[in-house]
């Protein structure tokens, strides 16, 4: 187990190869659908203007983004009345649905690190080469027991998207992932893919 | 009419948060197939710890809380309309108490409704008289990971080579699994309807999800198949979260339907091993049982 603190160096990122868990303790951002589209839209891509609190929310993220981590979330939060936040459930989201998208952000914000579930594609493997950076893989479906690795809630932008499509500035303890795509242009992903794709082609010729 | 939110509060409460126990000891029993020290078990081991976890607090297994499925068989007399405002009730309270996520987002406004109503089809709940005097409720929540996995296929489908029969059934749902790789939370549980209508085959896929994990098939034709694919399915090797391993699936519920001479749909349902269903009876005098 590499116990990583955050910001992690470009060093540590290199020294991690597939395969191999880690506990994060230290500060990371959730963003998923939402606010990955927001993010190529409004400052990316730039065809939408920024309205309301937009470009507050942007100055705010940046310094969390850069160097450090994205969570793909959509957490269960107790404590909505009071703002007294409190993760109750969090595990990974299909990280898939930001292909599209996490190559380009991880530029323009300087992320080193993504976490969800199920691996991404070419573009962001691409990215992880080039940050350096890394793809993290949390337990899918393992929500009350990672939701206790959040020690505690910081803030959270852009909660008119809905609960589990804000961004919430978390802060985690010995939180558990597996490197799954690294920095050396490694993806356990393709390799399983590409393999469970032989024996899928000989079960097909089979009757 | 009896008013029973408090007792649908407590349906939802326990399949959000307690793990039927078939399914617990399948997940178990996949883990003693795991190699040790390798990531697949390290999965299992995490996911198992996290289902006692969320019992022992009574919070939820998964964050994604899914869309609730209801299926309610009444005795006559009892009004749908009643009870589908009760289940309403019981839902939004469940929202409050963080038993489930607001999950209800509008498809044109991309706004969440905070409470997970939304339309008639949010919750979604099926009705069906049934004769003696006992109502039961069962209650799915289907996460929206495993839910996108989900497909239909029209046969024949000449790419796989499948016919309009059941090697042809059996060849796309092969072809399912290999594509959801791990994206549905493996180790999963299939629901597979064959015929029917493209909707109808697909509410059918999910009723199947509602049978045991040891409850054998009624159709012995139909059980072979399910312990050939669940088999054929392991040796693909995606295994645990996609990470490469001995199990990714650990059943298969096949159901047929009547279809129309022209078309042969096979349509699966992708359950993710957080497989949360549950199921009420509420008897004569009022009681209810839980299981």
């Amino acid at each position: 187990m590499h116990e990583l603190t955050t910001p992690i160096s470009d060093e540590t990122i290199r020294s991690l190869h597939v395969g191999e868990p880690v506990a994060i303790t230290g500060v990371m951002l959730t963003g998923r659908d939402a606010a990955h589209k927001w993010m190529i839209d409004t400052f990316i891509k730039k065809n939408r203007q920024p309205e309301g609190d937009d470009l507050e929310a942007y100055e705010a993220i940046k310094p969390l983004l850069n160097g450090g981590l994205i969570y793909h979330c959509g957490p269960v939060v107790a404590g909505l009345d009071t703002k007294e936040y409190r993760f109750v459930a969090a595990g990974p989201t299909t990280s898939i649905r930001e292909e599209p998208y996490q190559g380009d952000v991880m530029r323009h914000f300087h992320v080193k690190g993504v976490i969800g579930k199920g691996g991404m594609g070419t573009k962001t493997l691409q990215a992880c080469q080039e940050a350096p950076g890394f793809y993290l893989h949390a337990i899918g479906g393992a929500a009350s027991l990672i939701a206790q690795t959040v020690v505690k809630v910081l803030g959270v932008y852009k909660l008119e998207f809905g609960v589990p499509e804000a961004m919430w500035v978390i802060q985690v303890k010995d939180f558990p992932a597996v490197v799954t795509m690294d920095s050396h242009g490694q993806s356990q992903h393709a390799v399983v893919e590409e393999k469970s794709k032989k024996v899928l082609e000989a079960l097909l010729a089979k009757h | 009419m009896l008013d029973l939110t408090q007792q649908i509060l407590e349906l939802v409460r326990l399949t959000s948060t307690d793990l039927p126990p078939d399914v617990e000891k399948a997940l178990h029993q996949a883990l003693d197939h795991e190699q040790p020290g390798s990531a697949a078990r390290g999965a299992l081991e995490t996911i198992i710890k996290n289902v006692e976890l969320s019992r022992a607090n009574s919070t939820p297994i998964c964050q994604d809380t899914g869309t609730p499925i209801f299926y309610v068989y009444y005795p006559a007399g009892w009004s749908t309309r009643q009870l589908r405002s009760q289940i309403e009730a019981a839902v939004v309270e469940a929202t409050k108490k963080s038993y489930l996520r607001p999950n209800s987002v509008d498809s044109l406004t991309g706004k969440n409704s905070g409470n997970n109503l939304g339309g008639s089809y949010f919750p979604t709940v099926h009705f069906e008289e049934v004769d003696g005097n006992t109502l039961t409720i069962e209650l799915m929540l289907k996460g929206g990971g495993c839910e996108n996995v989900g497909i239909q296929y029209s046969l024949p489908n000449s790419q796989l080579g499948a016919g309009r029969d059941l090697a042809g059934v059996r060849k796309v749902v092969l072809d399912a699994v290999h594509k959801a790789q791990g994206q549905g939370c493996a180790p999963g549980i299939l629901g597979v309807a064959i015929g029917g209508d493209r909707g109808s085959s697909y509410y059918a896929s999910k009723e199947a999800l509602f049978r045991k994990m040891d409850e054998p098939n009624s159709n012995p034709e139909l059980g072979a198949l399910e312990t050939r694919l669940t088999e054929e399915a392991n040796q693909l090797g995606i295994g645990p979260m996609g990470f490469g391993g001995e199990t990714t699936v650990m059943g298969t519920r096949i159901t047929a339907l009547n279809r129309l001479p022209a078309s042969f749909f096979v349509t699966i349902s992708y359950m993710c091993w957080a497989y949360r269903r549950r199921k009420m009876t509420v008897f004569r005098d009022g009681t209810v049982k839980y299981e």
